[in-house]
């Protein structure tokens, strides 16, 4: 009787790894990693990968001796799921690392944000590499043309988006159209970006003439890309409005127009316009449409209606791919991560603004 | 008399009702036909391509031979991406859904969003200016010592431009999208069968194994698929990284090509029937990936229909 008991007892103690474990396990992986990758040179990122399969491979088998295979196959299912996480962080922080190391040379240059790449010839960058001379060009003329259509991109698709969210909340109720109209949202947002690039282009091939590429047609493809994101986001909070609201109104006797205008809109509101303001830090750094549909300029050019227009993500893209000098590209180079440094500035910006925004001004709603 | 009042009065409020019902209804259809009209110019601008003469076309050989290799190296790409991005994101949505500490676990979120926010022309030139650099050296390993399987194939890219780098840049794109929506699906998880689970003495992860991934797996697969339409359709990141050539088996060697990046590359300067074999070009990228799409969202709502019963 006694020895069973004393048994049970010590099994539940026993076999346990101690709490500090994991910290032995982890400095003895990273003092045998030093001293392996001090045999076959030293690099810190090759030092962090040998550490953390050794921390694996000592922790799993102590485990394992220990405690049991199961415990030992959690403990494995443990360090693949923080090592995924891990990876994950990586091409993160060196996209972030580069952008920063290579943009911000450029970003300093004097000039860089308010001049064009107008009159910028391969001579000037030979010179800038040969005798040192500045490296001259600009985004102003990109930076410009991005806005221009990224501004005329929402002023297009808010409304739409807009309205649908609305049909679908306040009128679809789970009608056929309805039904429809959410399904083919939702296949939108997988439409390929070039897709709707070609899209715009073809249409205003067909409707306009052939070879039409002006801002206009790059704002059109951005807002096929933009209208389900505005659609989603704002169907979502205007789903969270109480119905208490809308059935106070009614009961006052206001039209259900109204109600939605007064009411039902500017309950929602910061949740649709922190929406709004995702949906345009999407659009805002896609290439690929504007690529076919607004052609290339090296120019300011302030009518989206007319003329082909620069914009941010194509300047980089052709200044990487065909550097204003072939044979001397570091300027363009220096140009193009300097127009990506602004271009992520922009869009985190976006994105922490449209945080603040849902943050700032949501409604009381007493929850 | 008061029937009469209430009926009749306020005629400009009733029309204000119908002005704005219809302008809602129309802005939902506006939607439908946009779709409708995505397919019906690509059609109308594709048909020259397809009954041109085969010798007009790009190769000479005819549309068809034109565009296959092409949806080939799309699809190689777009499978490597997943290969790479869905162990890892399930990893990492499990690890924000299940391992990390509560407090920090929005937070954890938010910087895996963050690789969302990113433009894919920043990736695509992190990428040709970062990446294929770094491991270049990799693929010389690989060319020298699994050589002997068709994919690694030496001699390999000395620029390291070649579709395994892209499809390596492809990953890092999809992985945020799979993550998201898996870290929902795991979320959702009914907390009693979770806590069932480790009353019944299971460990952390056989909890994992028997509560949450059998809950998930369907909406796993569609952030699969969804993680598979991203990647089919993005453009910059092969564009600015792979240096196309023909179809090769080999993933080190550069070669290969896939649809989005080819039309990239070629529209700027195309003219005449160039421009109509691109567009048909976009046609069967916009079909395979609606396809994909249209069967994630059919498993996202089937599943919606079975969660009410859980």
């Amino acid at each position: 009787m006694t020895a069973t008991v004393v048994r049970k007892r010590s099994a539940l103690t026993k076999g346990q790894l101690p709490k500090f474990a994991p910290y032995i396990v982890l400095a003895v992986a990273l003092i045998v990693g030093a001293a392996i990758l001090a045999l076959i040179g030293f690099n810190a990122f090759g030092w962090g990968i040998v550490s953390a399969i050794l921390f694996a491979v000592g922790l799993v088998s102590w485990s394992g001796v220990v405690e049991g295979a199961r415990k030992a196959k959690d403990k494995l299912a443990t360090c693949l799921v923080v090592g995924a996480f891990l990876i994950a962080l990586l091409p993160l922080i060196s996209v972030i690392f580069t952008v920063l190391v290579n943009g911000i040379p450029g970003l300093i240059t004097p000039g860089f944000l308010g001049t064009s790449m107008n009159g910028v010839t391969g001579a000037f960058d030979n010179k800038a590499v040969e005798e040192g001379a500045p490296v001259l060009g600009g985004i102003y003329h990109a930076l410009m043309g991005t806005l221009q259509i990224t501004l005329l991109a929402t002023v297009i698709s808010v409304p739409v988006g807009l309205l649908t969210a609305i049909y679908l909340v306040e009128y679809g109720n789970d009608r056929p159209l309805a039904r429809a109209i959410t399904f083919f949202v939702d296949v939108m947002t997988g439409i390929p970006s070039i897709v709707a690039g070609l899209f715009a282009a073809a249409f205003f091939f067909a409707v306009v003439g052939p070879g039409t590429k002006t801002g206009a047609v790059a704002a059109v493809a951005l807002s096929v890309l933009m209208i389900p994101v505005v659609v989603r986001s704002s169907e979502e909070m205007l789903k969270i409005v109480p119905n208490e609201l809308r059935e106070a109104s009614y009961a006052l006797g206001v039209r259900k127009w109204r109600t939605i205008t007064k009411v039902v809109i500017p309950t929602a509101i910061s949740g649709i316009a922190s929406g709004v303001t995702l949906a345009i830090a999407r659009v805002i750094g896609e290439t690929a449409p504007i690529l076919v549909t607004a052609g290339f300029a090296t120019t300011i050019n302030n009518n989206v209606f007319g003329g082909w227009m620069a914009s941010l993500p194509t300047f980089i893209y052709t200044q990487i791919l065909n550097p204003t000098s072939p044979s001397n590209p570091g300027p363009s180079d220096q140009r193009a991560w300097g127009a990506a440094l602004v271009l992520i500035i922009l869009v985190m910006l976006l994105n922490l603004g449209a945080r603040l925004i849902a943050r700032l001004f949501a409604p009381k709603t007493g929850r | 008399m008061t029937t009469n009042s209430l009926t009749t009065s306020q005629g400009a409020g009733r029309a204000g009702d119908k002005v704005f019902s219809g302008a809602a209804m129309a802005a939902g259809c506006l939607i439908l036909a946009v779709l409708f009209g995505v397919a019906l110019f690509l059609v109308v601008q594709a048909i020259p391509a397809l009954t041109a003469p085969p010798e007009d076309i790009q190769g000479g050989n005819g549309f068809f031979a034109y565009i296959a290799p092409i949806v080939v190296g799309t699809l190689i790409a777009a499978v490597i991406a997943l290969v790479i991005a869905t162990p890892v994101a399930i990893g990492v949505a499990l690890f924000i859904s299940h391992y990390a500490p509560r407090r920090l676990a929005s937070g954890l979120g938010y910087v895996v969003d963050l690789l969302a926010a990113i433009p894919s022309v920043v990736y695509g030139a992190w990428g040709a200016a970062f990446l294929a650099k770094e491991i270049s050296p990799a693929y010389d390993w690989l060319a020298n010592n699994l050589g002997w399987i068709p994919i690694f194939e030496g001699p390999a890219s000395a620029t390291g431009k070649t579709i395994l780098t892209a499809g390596i840049v492809l990953s890092v794109m999809v992985l945020p999208i799979i993550t998201s929506l898996s870290r929902e699906i795991f979320l959702q998880t009914p907390k009693l069968h979770e806590e069932a689970a480790l009353a019944l003495g299971a460990t952390r992860w056989e909890m994992i194994k028997m509560a949450v991934l059998p809950f998930g797996r369907p909406g796993i697969i569609s952030a699969i698929m969804l993680g598979l339409g991203r990647a089919l359709g993005e453009t910059m990141a092969v564009a600015l990284v792979l240096s196309s050539g023909v179809l090769t088996a080999s993933l080190i060697q550069s070669g290969n090509q896939t649809i989005a990046a080819e039309i990239a590359l070629n529209f700027p300067e195309a003219s005449g029937i160039k421009v109509n074999t691109l567009i048909a070009a976009g046609l069967v990228l916009f079909v395979i990936t609606l396809g994909v799409n249209m069967i994630a969202r059919w498993i996202i709502t089937r599943h919606k229909e079975f969660s009410g019963a859980n």
